[in-house]
C-alpha cells in the first residue's frame, strides 16, 4: 500500500508544555482514520502539526505532490459578512460546475424532477446566515474544490446535524467510497468511530493505542484513554 | 474653474482608491487602527518640513514605520491589542502637533488641496491606480484570511506576506489623502465608504462597488461644494460621506 503520511517522534510544545510528546504512526491510501482521546490530549495540535498550522519537533512526512483538504473545527462567520456562498466557492476559482460537484458530494443538491441544481438559497445566501449544518457542509465542500487527495477533517465538539438528515459521516463515507480519498477526521463518538474508520488512533499527549477499531477499543485501552468507567461495546447489544 | 475639474478627478481616484483598500479593512474590524494610523503622519510632516524635504514623503515614511509596527503585533501576538496601537498613535498625533511649526499646523491637519499642481496631481491619480491593482491581485486571499485563519494557512497563502502588502498600500494611500483632507480626516475617507456600503451589500461584488461609488460620490460632490461655499474642501468632503453613510443607515436591512 502507498504510504501517504509518516509521522516519526512528533513531539508539540506550547509555552514549554508538552501537547503531544514523541508520537510516531504511518497512514495509508485509502484509510480512514480516527483520532480519538479526551478534551486537551493534543487531537487538534496534531492536526495543526501535519498541516503546518504550529511549530513541531520530529518529522512529518506526506507523499509528494498530495493535495490536502482540511476542514477546521471552529469556524465562525459574521452574519453581516457582505459574502455569498458562491462567493466563497469563487475565491478558490471554483468553477460552477466543481461547485455543483462539491456540493452533490456533501449532499447540498437539490433535486427537481430529474434535474438537479445547486440549492440556489445556499449559493445565494450570505455565508454567515447559513445554518449551522448547512455551514459546515460548505466548509466540507470547499475543501474538496480541486480534488485533495486527503480530507482532514476535525469534528466540532457540539453535534450539527439536524435529526432526520443523513449524517455528517454517512456523507465523509460516500464520498470516500466514490474517490477513495484518505481521510483523517477527529471525533468524540467512539460509537461514530467504530462505524465507519478503518483506523483508530487513540492519543492522549502520547499514542495510546493504533489499530482497527475492533481490535483497539478494548476496556483496558478505553479506561487508560479516558479513565475508568468509559466503555461503548453496552451500546450495540439489544436494540 | 479648470483647475476644479482636474482637483476634483484627482480627488475621485484618491477617495476611489481608499475606499477600496478601507473595505478590506472594515472586514478586518481594523477601523479604529485605519483612522488612528493617519495621526502618525503628523509628526513625520513636522520632521520633513523641518529637514525641507517634501511632507508627503515625511508622511509616507512615518505611516511606514507604523504598519511594520502594526505588522509585527498582528503577527506575533494572539489578542490583537488594539488599545495599545490607539494610544501610540494619539500620543504621535499629540507629538507631532507640538513639533509642527504653527503655520503648517492647519494645512497638515486638515489638508490643502489647492496645493497641489498638475504634475503633483497626475503621480497621485498612476500611484492611486497602482495601489488599487497591486489590492485587487492580493484581495482573494485576503477575504480567505479575514474568515478564518487556519483555512488560509491550509491553502497555504503565506498570510503574513498578503497582510504587509496589504497594510503597505495602506499606508501609501493615507499618504495620499493627506493633502486632500489633512492627516486627522484621511482615515474617514478609508473607512466610512466601505462601512456604508456595508449597511446594503448582499454580495462582496455590491460590497466594493458600492464602496468604491460612495468614495467617488463623497469628492465630486464635496470638492465642488467646499469651492461653492468657500470652505474647507477636507471637513466637506468627510462630511459628505458621512451623510452618505445616514443615509445607507436608514435603508439597512435588519438581519
Amino acid at each position: 500500500m502507498d504510504k501517504i503520511l509518516e509521522i516519526k517522534g512528533l513531539t508539540v510544545k506550547k509555552f514549554h508544555h508538552k501537547i503531544i510528546d514523541d508520537l510516531s504512526f504511518t497512514l495509508y491510501k485509502g484509510e480512514t482514520l480516527a483520532v480519538v482521546g479526551p478534551n486537551g490530549a493534543g487531537k487538534t495540535t496534531l492536526f495543526q502539526a501535519i498541516t503546518g498550522l504550529t511549530d513541531y519537533e520530529g518529522e512529518v512526512i506526506w507523499a509528494p505532490n498530495l493535495k490536502i483538504g482540511y476542514v477546521p473545527q471552529r469556524f465562525y462567520v459574521d452574519s453581516d459578512l457582505p459574502l455569498t456562498t458562491e462567493e466563497f466557492f469563487k475565491l478558490k476559482n471554483a468553477k460552477n460546475s466543481e461547485i455543483e460537484d462539491a456540493l452533490n458530494s456533501v449532499g447540498l443538491l437539490q433535486r427537481v424532477g430529474h434535474i438537479q441544481s445547486p440549492n440556489k438559497h445556499i449559493l445565494k445566501n450570505l455565508l454567515g446566515e447559513l445554518s449551522g449544518g448547512e455551514l459546515q457542509r460548505v466548509i466540507i465542500a470547499w475543501a474538496l474544490i480541486g480534488n485533495p487527495d486527503v480530507l482532514l477533517f476535525d469534528e466540532p465538539t457540539s453535534g450539527v446535524d439536524v435529526v432526520g438528515e443523513e449524517t455528517i459521516y454517512e456523507t465523509l463515507n460516500k464520498l470516500k467510497e466514490k474517490t477513495g480519498m484518505t481521510i483523517v477526521l477527529i471525533s468524540h463518538e467512539l460509537e461514530i468511530v467504530r462505524k465507519y474508520t478503518s483506523i483508530v488512533l487513540c492519543l492522549n499527549k502520547e499514542k495510546v493505542c493504533y489499530g482497527p477499531p475492533q481490535e483497539v477499543f478494548t476496556k483496558k485501552t478505553l479506561d487508560e484513554l479516558f479513565g475508568r468507567g468509559a466503555s461503548i461495546y453496552h451500546h450495540e447489544h439489544h436494540h | 474653474m479648470e483647475n476644479l475639474l482636474f482637483l476634483t478627478i484627482v480627488g475621485g481616484f484618491v477617495a476611489a482608491a481608499s475606499a477600496y483598500v478601507g473595505s478590506i479593512m472594515v472586514l478586518k474590524r481594523m477601523s479604529l487602527v485605519g483612522d488612528a494610523l493617519s495621526h502618525v503622519a503628523l509628526p513625520g510632516i513636522a520632521i520633513a518640513l523641518s529637514l525641507n524635504i517634501s511632507p508627503i514623503l515625511g508622511a509616507f515614511t512615518a505611516l511606514t514605520l507604523a504598519v511594520l509596527g502594526i505588522w509585527y503585533l498582528e503577527k506575533n501576538s494572539d489578542n490583537y491589542p488594539e488599545a495599545l496601537v490607539g494610544i501610540f498613535f494619539t500620543a504621535s498625533l499629540a507629538i507631532g502637533v507640538l513639533i509642527t511649526d504653527e503655520l503648517d499646523l492647519l494645512e497638515a491637519l486638515f489638508g490643502d488641496i489647492e496645493k497641489i499642481g498638475y504634475a503633483e496631481g497626475l503621480v497621485t491619480i498612476i500611484i492611486s491606480i497602482i495601489v488599487s491593482f497591486v489590492i485587487y491581485k492580493i484581495i482573494n486571499k485576503l477575504i480567505i484570511g479575514v474568515i478564518s485563519e487556519e483555512l488560509s494557512k491550509a491553502q497555504k497563502i503565506n498570510i503574513n506576506i498578503v497582510n504587509l502588502i496589504y497594510l503597505l498600500a495602506v499606508g501609501v494611500i493615507a499618504s495620499l489623502g493627506i493633502k486632500f483632507v489633512g492627516t486627522l480626516l484621511t482615515g474617514a475617507l478609508v473607512i466610512i465608504p466601505a462601512v456604508a456600503a456595508k449597511n446594503i451589500s448582499r454580495s462582496m461584488k455590491s460590497y466594493f462597488l458600492t464602496s468604491v461609488t460612495f468614495g467617488i460620490l463623497s469628492a465630486i460632490i464635496g470638492i465642488p461644494l467646499a469651492y461653492v461655499l468657500s470652505l474647507p474642501v477636507g471637513p466637506i468632503v468627510v462630511i459628505t460621506c458621512v451623510i452618505i453613510f445616514i443615509i445607507t443607515y436608514l435603508f439597512k436591512k435588519p438581519s
